[in-house]
């Protein structure tokens, strides 16, 4: 046996389970990427509607199909957990809210803003278009 | 002990020899996005199942065509430098990596011009 004495370990990568702030970092950059798919579903979308009133139709009646309604429900999600948790990245820069009793506050907050966002989101859109 | 300024200290630091700029510009990309996003997912909503006409019209009512512009604009910037973060982190053969930074440049500078004209071309089209 390798003597360890009292120093740390390094984690053990299979039985480690990452801290709040360890998945919201991954999940920054996740939902990040995710988002750069639909900033390009997003250009499609703009560049139907220069193409003209038939191929703007094709676009909004893509949008409206089940599968397209999952993917931006996906992308609604991805932005607001990618846009609270920057605010979160902001307030670090400014050198606010770095201790870990704060980290821990600041990862739970985001995570209750993108679900209450999200849900506001399209409760409004099914509310006022069904 | 140093005499040179902090500033001078700053300058050029980095692997792209660009200093604090590409941080500083995600910043402010992610500042102009917390309104903007804000606005383009109310505006999105308000869009649902909207026709080529009902689309124009929105264009041109207020401030919409400006705000969609600037959206679309930081939107693409952010992408950009973003994705930039991620290239340089995972793709580490210098071929591979140089190739992935121009095209992941190209591809938002392509997306974000031609949306911003398809955008204009819309809302001052017949």
């Amino acid at each position: 046996m390798m003597n360890t004495g009292n120093r740390p370990l390094s984690p053990h990568l299979q039985v480690y389970r990452l801290p709040l702030a360890g998945i919201l970092s991954f999940a920054h950059r996740t939902t990040g990427v995710a988002l750069a798919l639909g900033a390009l579903a997003l250009a499609y979308w703009i560049n139907a509607a220069a193409y003209g009133p038939d191929a703007f139709y094709q676009a909004q009646a893509l949008m409206g199909h089940w599968f397209s309604r999952l993917l931006l429900f996906g992308w609604t999600l991805s932005l607001f957990f990618h846009l609270c948790n920057g605010i979160r990245h902001l307030f670090w820069d400014a050198g606010i809210g770095l201790e870990i009793e704060q980290v821990n506050m600041s990862g739970w907050l985001v995570l209750i803003g993108t679900i209450l966002l999200t849900l506001l989101s399209w409760l409004a859109g099914y509310g006022l278009l069904g | 002990m140093s005499l040179r300024s902090d500033l001078g200290r700053v300058r050029g630091l980095g692997s792209a020899k660009e200093g604090t700029s590409h941080w500083w510009a995600q910043r402010l990309t992610a500042v102009a996005l917390l309104p903007l996003s804000f606005w383009f997912v109310w505006s999105a909503i308000n869009l649902v199942g909207v026709d080529h006409i009902g689309f124009k019209n929105w264009l041109n009512e207020n401030a919409n065509l400006v705000l969609m512009i600037l959206f679309v604009g930081s939107l693409f910037y952010h992408m950009q430098l973003g994705l930039q973060v991620v290239i340089e982190d995972y793709v580490h053969a210098e071929i591979k990596k140089v190739t992935s930074l121009v095209l992941n440049l190209f591809v938002a500078l392509f997306f974000g011009v031609s949306s911003i004209v398809a955008l204009l071309k819309v809302a001052f089209g017949s």
